[in-house]
């Protein structure tokens, strides 16, 4: 199968080496925290989280989207996105190693991440998280392996493999809910503690996820001609058109019960984001260009008046992804640690060694969809 | 018999994930040491009247940074304090400044709380900070921390630091009786564990010149701290959100 990713045009491999640069990019910029520490980055005291797990949260989403596209095909029996679940599966495979990566260039020792394991704490949300990213790494692997390779052979989809396609369906929704909890649990952090936090990341991943995939899909359908179909992007259109709107609304509902109720705790954590506090405004034309781009993706995708082409879907899809990507990253996760417990508002700017090894990890990332997509097309071509 | 390309890989995959396995199943026999809980519980009382924060004293922390090797760190937004000032409205964040401005208008010492049921203890995902049993100090071990500062997100307390670089070169006179730390590891106020082992006060109390700072069983109904807090007013920090401090400020 693999083989199958070895060979390609001249684009495709200068598209695999200049991935491959800036993975060693980012390894090096990694290095240096390595031998440093997290003083190369822009943390501090009380922003003590900021790019690597905001990416991580992200990605998390785009990982647990998977179920979008796994359970109308094989719970509802939805023929059409036949072609497109392995590359869901794919995708989510490929975010969440990027998710683990993102976890681990996080850590003060990263030489003791085996802590976790050796030690192992129920009470702790860290813990689930990982036992439910590593599953679903799992799950998502052995269900995409599997489904390739009786491809390539020309046989049927082994027996075995349907629970664990089932199980990945609840499975998918356990990791976004778990990562939800790791925030939403925290009596210090009046931004995240609430109970919509889960539902609104569900909301999120289900139209960031989809997003990238039809992106992905538009890409693929041009540089090797497999396509999946229109009513199957027409699907995944409206999937992600309703979640994007639900993610708004649930933004919405915290704008309300943060601003009605008047609690300083929880609404400076929005003024801060949306405004700016005590002089620091660095997130406020990130969170505003966040709100203009989802408006202008749900204008698009909602006017009865432009027909949605690939060209507007293609933007109502990047302006939907760089929009979460915005809110679901930095705003989440710097909008909970500003102000600190401490009420004091801290200014975080990424550092280029960040910056840096975030770009590698999402290097990483692209080069594993690239040789996975490369395996399916090569397969599927032959089959 | 010939191995294809794919047979070996899988079977590389199965003996790393095998190994991984090995681990965990190890890891699960590792024995939890339970303290017993003989009915000491550890607190503190501040008092702001005494305390002279606001005329530039720095008695408490300086001894307290001597004594744990707290680096001096440069850069101010990444440093490290076991016990340091703030503002009353920091410390206060919803109180009144009109009330009584003589209070409002003094620094008040700020450290770990020792909670009695710890934020930051539930979310450690090494069990490298805990709450032990038998005093209610909260400790940690500086050895299994893995840096991900997931007790920081979690303290509604402010009261913990994180090495962000090696703090061995801002240590300026190192005190060999106590470990000085690496970089990568979260810390914190200790309550002077490795003094109370020798029946002795923490380091900050014993060196309070205006006596400010009053340490004791709150579970001893006839210790000097059950006495000061049975006389005057006193206030936690945030008690509300069922953390239970054992840091006292009276009022």
């Amino acid at each position: 199968m693999i083989e199958n990713a070895l060979a390609g045009n001249r684009k495709y491999w200068l598209w695999i080496s200049a991935l491959l640069v800036l993975i060693v990019m980012g390894g090096l910029f990694y290095l240096r925290q390595l031998t440093y520490g997290l003083g190369v980055t822009g943390l501090s005291r009380d922003v003590t989280w900021g790019l690597y797990i905001s990416q991580f949260t992200f990605f998390v989403g785009v990982a647990a989207s998977a179920v979008m596209v796994v359970l109308p095909y094989y719970l509802h029996d939805y023929k059409q996105f036949g072609k497109i679940t392995i590359l869901g599966e794919l995708l989510a495979v490929a975010a969440v190693t990027m998710c683990m990566l993102f976890i681990f260039v996080d850590m003060g020792q990263p030489a003791r991440v085996m802590n976790v394991l050796l030690h192992p704490t129920p009470h702790s949300m860290m813990f689930w998280d990982m036992v439910s990213l590593s599953g679903y790494l799992l799950l998502n692997g052995v269900v995409a392996f599997t489904t390739l390779s009786s491809e390539r052979k020309g046989v049927a989809t082994p027996h075995w493999v349907k629970p664990f396609i089932y199980l990945s369906i609840p499975w998918a929704v356990s990791i976004h809910t778990v990562t939800a909890f790791l925030y939403s649990g925290l009596s210090a952090r009046p931004f995240w503690m609430t109970a919509v936090l889960a539902p609104r990341f569900l909301a999120s991943a289900f139209a960031s996820g989809p997003a990238l995939l039809i992106l992905l899909i538009l890409v693929l359908r041009r540089t090797t001609g497999y396509d999946p179909g229109a009513a199957a992007l027409s699907k995944l259109k409206t999937i992600m058109t309703y979640a994007a709107t639900i993610s708004v609304f649930f933004v919405l509902m915290e704008l309300f019960t943060a601003f009605y109720s008047g609690i300083p705790e929880h609404r400076e954590h929005f003024e801060f984001l949306y405004v700016g506090l005590d002089g620091q405004t660095g997130l406020v034309p990130w969170m505003w260009v966040s709100t203009i781009l989802m408006v202008a993706a749900l204008s698009m995708l909602y006017s009865t008046r432009v027909r949605v082409g690939n060209q507007v879907l293609a933007a109502s899809c990047v302006c939907i992804f760089i929009s979460l990507w915005i809110e679901k990253g930095m705003g989440l996760i710097v909008g909970g640690l500003v102000p600190s417990t401490l009420g004091s508002v801290a200014k975080y700017q990424p550092t280029m060694p960040e910056w840096g090894i975030v770009i590698g990890i999402w290097a990483i990332g692209s080069l594993m969809v690239t040789v996975f997509y490369k395996i399916t097309v090569g397969v599927r071509s032959i089959s | 018999m010939t191995i294809t390309r794919k047979q070996f890989l899988m079977f590389a995959a199965a003996s790393l994930a095998g190994a991984a396995g090995a681990k965990v199943v190890s890891g699960a026999e590792v024995v939890r040491q339970i303290g017993k809980n003989d009915g000491k519980r550890w607190a503190m009382a501040v008092d702001f009247q005494k305390c002279r924060w606001d005329q530039g004293c720095t008695q408490c922390s300086a001894a307290c940074n001597r004594t744990h090797n707290v680096p001096d760190i440069p850069n101010k937004a990444q440093e490290v304090k076991w016990i340091w000032k703030e503002k009353y409205q920091t410390v206060f964040r919803q109180e009144s400044e009109v009330v009584n401005p003589a209070l409002t208008s003094h620094p008040l010492s700020l450290l770990c709380n020792h909670c009695s049921k710890p934020a930051c203890t539930k979310v450690c995902p090494t069990g490298a900070t805990w709450k032990r049993e038998e005093d209610g100090v909260v400790m940690m071990d500086w050895h299994r921390c893995i840096g991900c500062r997931y007790c920081m997100a979690a303290c509604p307390y402010g009261s913990r630091s994180f090495n962000f670089v090696d703090p061995r070169p801002y240590v300026a006179n190192v005190n060999p009786e106590f470990p000085t730390r690496t970089r990568g590891v979260v810390e914190k106020c200790n309550f002077c564990e490795e003094r109370l082992a020798k029946g002795q006060m923490p380091v900050c109390v014993e060196n309070c010149s205006e006596r400010a700072l009053t340490f004791g069983d709150q579970n001893d109904a006839n210790s000097d701290i059950r006495r000061l807090l049975a006389s005057r007013y006193a206030i936690q920090r945030q008690p509300e959100l069922g953390t239970g401090p054992a840091i006292y400020y009276l009022i």
